[in-house]
């Protein structure tokens, strides 16, 4: 078992400032745009998101976090999860652009229960994916629209985010049997 | 969690993780869809051996809500009143595939028995038992406090230092004795006040006070004050002289209102006998939570169901996927 360090604290502040930018490029700015967190480490992240976005548009950008755990297909391959909130900023997010923020995309399940939460809180105009990493293997025809980092792994292999807000520390690890 | 029988055996920290998923219940509850995908395939079947109305729309609300289906079984008009036993009735809801069961009977300890007797593989919950204990209804009286006191800061709180007075017939009532349970757990002060008639033998090992005066118990300013139904079909004897002298004495009446504190809650099971352990001014104020107690209900009924459905089953795999 080794464990290498793939993203140090610079690279996760490169990666999320070239999202943001891709973000407002395709977007053509800030309006409109609603960003959803999903727990835990997503939360952060949409927030960072949203006040890069903030600094380089100059207008405010309305972040909120999306729980799925009630909507997740593996409820019973696993010991229970508790549920984490759910919140969702004034005005809702019908007709708006969502931008779903997650740390790691992996089988694409996570993001699969999110559009069925977000379809059952009311229609977007569209929905993207923003992802710090994503480590390949999905099972699902998802595609995330920004990419901090395309990491190819190996599926026995363990990724591992840590954040600020939450660990202490920003770096991305993988861990598993390596060369 | 595998069953929920009883308050008396769960601990403060499961009690505040029912009540913490509670609260996400709750959120989705102010949703324009309701209904949540979680318990999609798995059945709930309420097994009714009592009459009952609303505990039985709560539980049906609430695994409707997260899309179980549900089976709804009363004893009058089944095979029971054909003298079928309790382990025959079990057996065929285990030939059915029942996931979970929501029993109310009038026997004490009748969940129990369904829960370790072998009979089922179910999850069990109690939808009260005799003069046992009425968890869910306890979950939610403690869910209704804490929101009254803590708002939308309530997760992962306790009601430390919270006083609650409980007031009537705590002899037949299984909703005091699981208030007390859990109650105590989650660190509030209980006082039961009632007729000396209506107090049970063993009190004296209960983690709480026995005032046998109302007044001097609203002096003491509570921060709720529990009103609980005089149970006229389970009275055999006589406890008190007469349903007049009950309310003049041990009810609530507009007098007795006016002196609680201004911030004391009114807190009453349902259904009420207003005029009695009640009075309509009580009931109707701004500072009971009656119609809460009803939405808590359906969301703390929720938490129950999801936790006792959605873990893991023996002989599934485990593999991790995000």
């Amino acid at each position: 078992m080794r464990t290498r360090t793939v993203l140090h604290e610079a690279d996760i502040t490169r990666a999320l400032t070239r999202i943001a930018h891709e973000i407002l490029e395709s977007n053509r700015g800030p309006d409109g745009l609603v960003l959803l967190g999903i727990p835990t480490r997503g939360v952060p992240l949409a927030e960072r998101l949203a006040s890069l976005i903030e600094r380089f548009s100059g207008e405010h950008v309305a972040t909120g976090q999306l729980d799925v755990t009630m909507y997740r297909d593996d409820l019973a391959h696993h010991p229970t999860r508790s549920p984490r909130p759910t919140s969702i900023p004034d005005g809702g997010i019908d007709g708006r652009v969502v931008v779903l923020v997650d740390d790691v995309l992996f089988s694409g399940r996570s993001i699969r229960a999110a559009l069925d939460a977000l379809g059952d809180l009311g229609r977007p105009a569209a929905v993207r994916l923003a992802i710090l990493v994503d480590r390949g293997h999905r099972e699902l025809p998802i595609r995330p629209d920004f990419v901090g980092k395309n990491l190819p792994s190996a599926r026995s292999e363990r990724v591992n985010v840590t954040l600020t807000e939450i660990d202490g520390v920003d770096q991305v690890t993988i861990a598993g049997e390596g060369e | 969690m595998r069953h929920l029988l009883d308050t008396r055996t769960l601990s403060r920290d499961d009690a505040i993780r029912i009540l913490d998923v509670a609260e996400d219940m709750a959120d989705t509850q102010g949703r324009e869809v309701k209904k949540l995908p979680t318990l999609r395939g798995r059945t709930v079947v309420n097994l009714f051996f009592e009459d009952s109305t609303r505990t039985r729309i709560s539980f049906e609300a609430a695994a409707k809500r997260l899309s179980a289906d549900v089976i709804n079984f009363s004893a009058k008009g089944s095979s029971v009143s054909k003298g079928e036993s309790l382990q025959d009735t079990a057996q065929t809801l285990q030939a059915m595939g029942a996931d979970a069961v929501v029993i109310r009977h009038g026997a004490s300890g009748a969940p129990r028995t369904l829960a370790t007797s072998g009979w089922i593989d179910a999850g069990v919950v109690n939808a009260g038992d005799g003069t046992h204990e009425h968890p869910t209804q306890a979950l939610l009286d403690a869910f209704t406090m804490r929101r009254r006191r803590y708002g939308s800061a309530s997760r992962g709180r306790d009601l430390a230092g919270f006083r609650v007075a409980i007031v009537g017939d705590i002899l037949h009532s299984r909703v005091a004795r699981s208030n007390v349970w859990l109650l105590s757990a989650l660190g509030a002060e209980v006082t039961l006040v009632a007729p000396p008639t209506l107090v049970p033998q063993d009190v004296s090992q209960w983690p709480a006070r026995v005032r046998f005066d109302l007044d001097e118990a609203i002096a003491e300013g509570p921060d709720a004050i529990m009103m609980l139904r005089i149970q006229t079909e389970r009275m055999s004897g006589s406890f008190f002289p007469s349903e007049r002298e009950y309310a003049r004495l041990w009810g609530l009446d507009p007098v007795r209102f006016a002196a609680l504190s201004g911030d004391t809650i009114v807190m009453h099971p349902g259904p009420m006998n207003r005029g009695l352990e009640i009075c309509a001014e009580a009931a109707d104020s701004p500072r009971a939570t009656v119609r809460e107690q009803v939405a808590s209900g359906v969301s703390v009924r929720m938490a129950v169901l999801y936790l006792l459905l959605a873990g893991e089953r023996a002989g599934t795999d485990t593999k991790e996927s995000r």
